[in-house]
């Protein structure tokens, strides 16, 4: 394989050596992941360089302005469980309002990481590895941001530990099993947890290098810690590959079950517009397709802050774009299909609620989801536009958009008028809706700007198995190479 | 229990490829030491066969702790609803098991997640606060082939010319003192 130094080389698209592949056809040869000819040394240097430098001033800048943010959030989270529900726009007939939009939403977000780091691990997509740890830690902060959202909507938040069944005083009166809001506490905590052990075990070799690395004696003990003792043995290695086999093999039907019960909480009630089977794969697939937006808006931004323009090369940008394409299209491929279900059903109340999604008083939250997700991503089947980074990154800046306004026009749409127009209402935003929804992005990005600072972005011992041996080694290797029988 | 197989200390010969290791580990193998490791950045595809080692066990485990997670989430479910308190919900009956395939499955993987990932860690020693790292370049850009003075066909100057005769970096001892 040619050693790409420059970006500028990169062309994104694989090489035909004829005679050499199987039954004497083609063989196809992708670019290299990382341009530049690293070496493994240089490899670490360029990866751990914000990991064991002061932060940059942008660094400071940004964080500054998260932080800010996330004070915002912190404030009208403490104003909603002081003062109460009554803050907030929720009334009858819109009984889920901004809790649930943003619930749904941020956990939508985190689905991306670990398709990432599940799914392409599985079908051995080795451009995976460039984005792998920092989508992993997009997907604990979203579900983290995510989990504050239930708590505040209960209400009372310190009445939250009933949702978990455990003994008490009161019969035990147990949870209902019955219930998807029931099924969605043990989905989302299960997540959770299996996110942080599955970052955190692809974390440690990295720590590891960071112990090594270290002259500094308070790094040295704290990432020694983190670490765990790591040494590199091949009789860990050995059970340390099996182990990350394993968690991928139970994370990937893991991420559709989660989105799939997140679905259930709408699905298996009554209501028009919620009742409906296309529910879980829909819900699965917007997760995705939102989940890629993310990754996309927060890679192009690390590479771009962090210098890492050699690792996450324009080549894993297009190859998200194609993902987040593919995934818009069959959104709107969903959106099309419950129109069609609505009609075919032949139910006049279903036939309704489609109209007045399109056409009643939110049509504009409905042109908004629409254009977003599925008309604004189909740019990406040009090369030029899948290529040029400012325009990708505008485009997932719309993507999250579409996508928090079509968990608004799931919830509020349906809720709003619903059989009896005696008993149909309109919902509108308070001042604190806006502060908490915003707010939450404050609280995300103060998150992953941490997490940027103090740990390795990318996974380096990943990226070293990827380089051509050659390449990492600075030299060539002359060897008998007895061991490939 | 499992075998230290670092001990009190040892020789090990450190290469720069990838190709290097394993053909040296593959040697290694072949001479039949027992208490020898190879220490690398990151795992080499086809060093478990050079090492003669067989597959890893792990699988079984997060098979068995999955199957205790399904087990246990059955009996959380059933042992609640059906058996502590039934009660009518919505005229549903008092063992509803499609109800109870989410929070099954949710545990299934949780528990099967959680125990491969903390029997892996032990399986290797960890968590050690002071690990008996061989070379710290280790982890960066070195692989190691270390042999433990523990082993029973350990001797110095034979060891050291078997190393040698692998065109190494450096030939190297280390003691760990407890």
């Amino acid at each position: 394989m040619a050693t790409i130094t420059k970006q500028g080389e990169l062309t994104g698209r694989s090489t035909y050596i004829d005679g050499e592949g199987p039954l004497g056809g083609p063989r196809i040869q992708r670019e290299a992941l990382t341009t530049g000819g690293k070496t493994y040394a240089q490899v670490d240097e360029d990866i751990l360089y914000h990991t064991e430098h002061f932060p940059t001033k942008l660094w400071w800048l940004a964080f500054a302005i998260s932080a800010t943010v996330a004070g915002v959030f912190v404030t009208s989270a403490a104003l909603l469980f002081t003062t109460g529900m009554g803050t907030q726009g929720i009334n009858s007939p819109v009984g889920w309002g901004v809790d649930i939009i943003n619930f749904v939403f941020w956990i939508g977000i985190g689905h991306a990481g670990t398709l990432i780091s599940a799914i392409l691990y599985l079908f051995r997509q080795t451009w995976r590895t460039a984005i792998a740890r920092s989508a992993e830690a997009m997907t604990i902060f979203a579900v983290a941001t995510a989990g504050t959202f239930p708590l505040i909507h209960v209400g009372r938040v310190w009445f939250a530990y009933w949702l978990i069944p455990i003994p008490n005083g009161r019969g035990p009166l147990w949870v209902n099993f019955n219930s998807p809001l029931a099924w969605d506490v043990f989905a989302i905590s299960t997540y959770g947890t299996i996110s942080i052990v599955f970052w955190y075990v692809g974390l440690v070799p990295d720590l590891a290098i960071v112990r090594d690395r270290a002259k500094n004696k308070w790094r040295k003990l704290i990432y020694g810690i983190l670490s765990l003792g790591w040494r590199g043995s091949n009789r860990h290695w050995r059970h340390y590959e099996s182990t990350y086999l394993m968690l991928a093999g139970l994370s990937t039907p893991l991420v559709f079950s989660v989105h799939t019960i997140v679905s259930f909480d709408f699905a298996t009630s009554i209501l028009p517009g919620w009742h409906a089977t296309i529910f879980p794969p829909y819900f699965v697939i917007g997760a995705i397709f939102s989940g890629f937006g993310m990754v996309l808006t927060l890679s192009i931004i690390l590479r771009k802050v962090f210098h890492l323009e050699d690792y996450i090369t324009v080549n894993h940008i297009e190859s998200m774009t194609k993902i987040v394409m593919l995934t818009g299209m069959l959104v709107g491929f969903a959106y099309s299909t419950e129109f069609f279900m609505a009609w075919y059903s032949g139910s006049e109340f279903e036939g309704f609620a489609f109209m007045n999604r399109a056409f009643g008083p939110y049509w504009w939250s409905y042109a908004i989801m629409f254009s977003c997700n599925a008309f604004i991503p189909q740019l990406f089947w040009f090369k030029k536009i899948r290529r040029n980074l400012y325009v990708v990154f505008v485009i997932s800046l719309f993507v999250n958009l579409g996508m928090w306004f079509e968990r608004y026009v799931i919830i509020v749409t349906s809720l709003h008028r619903d059989f009896l127009p005696g008993s149909w209402g309109m919902y509108t935003m308070k001042p604190i809706d806006w502060a908490i929804t915003l707010g939450s992005f404050g609280w995300f990005m103060s998150m992953f700007l941490l997490f940027a600072r103090a740990l390795p972005t990318i996974s380096n011992f990943e990226v070293k198995m990827a380089l051509p041996p050659d390449e990492g080694a600075g030299k060539v290797y002359k060897g008998g190479g007895h061991h490939a029988d | 229990m499992l075998t230290d197989h670092t001990g009190s200390g040892g020789m090990f010969a450190l290469f720069t490829h990838q190709g290097e290791i394993l053909d040296a580990a593959a040697k290694a193998r072949d001479k039949k030491f027992e208490r020898w490791d190879v220490f690398t950045p990151y795992p080499i595809h086809g060093m478990d066969d050079a090492m003669g080692l067989g597959r890893s066990w792990i699988p079984w485990v997060t098979f068995t702790a999955a199957m205790v997670g399904l087990c246990s989430a059955l009996a959380l479910q059933i042992g609640t609803m059906t058996i502590d308190w039934p009660m009518n919900i919505g005229g549903k009956p008092f063992l509803p098991w499609p109800s109870f395939m989410p929070i099954t499955f949710e545990l299934t993987v949780l528990i099967g997640g959680l125990t491969t990932v903390a029997v892996m860690f032990l399986a290797g020693g960890l968590p050690n606060l002071r690990p008996k790292i061989v070379h710290p370049q280790i982890t960066t850009d070195k692989f190691a082939l270390y042999i433990s003075a523990d082993d029973p066909q350990f001797d110095a100057v034979a060891t050291r010319e078997f190393l040698e005769s692998l065109d190494p970096l450096t030939v190297e001892e280390v003691r760990f003192d407890r």
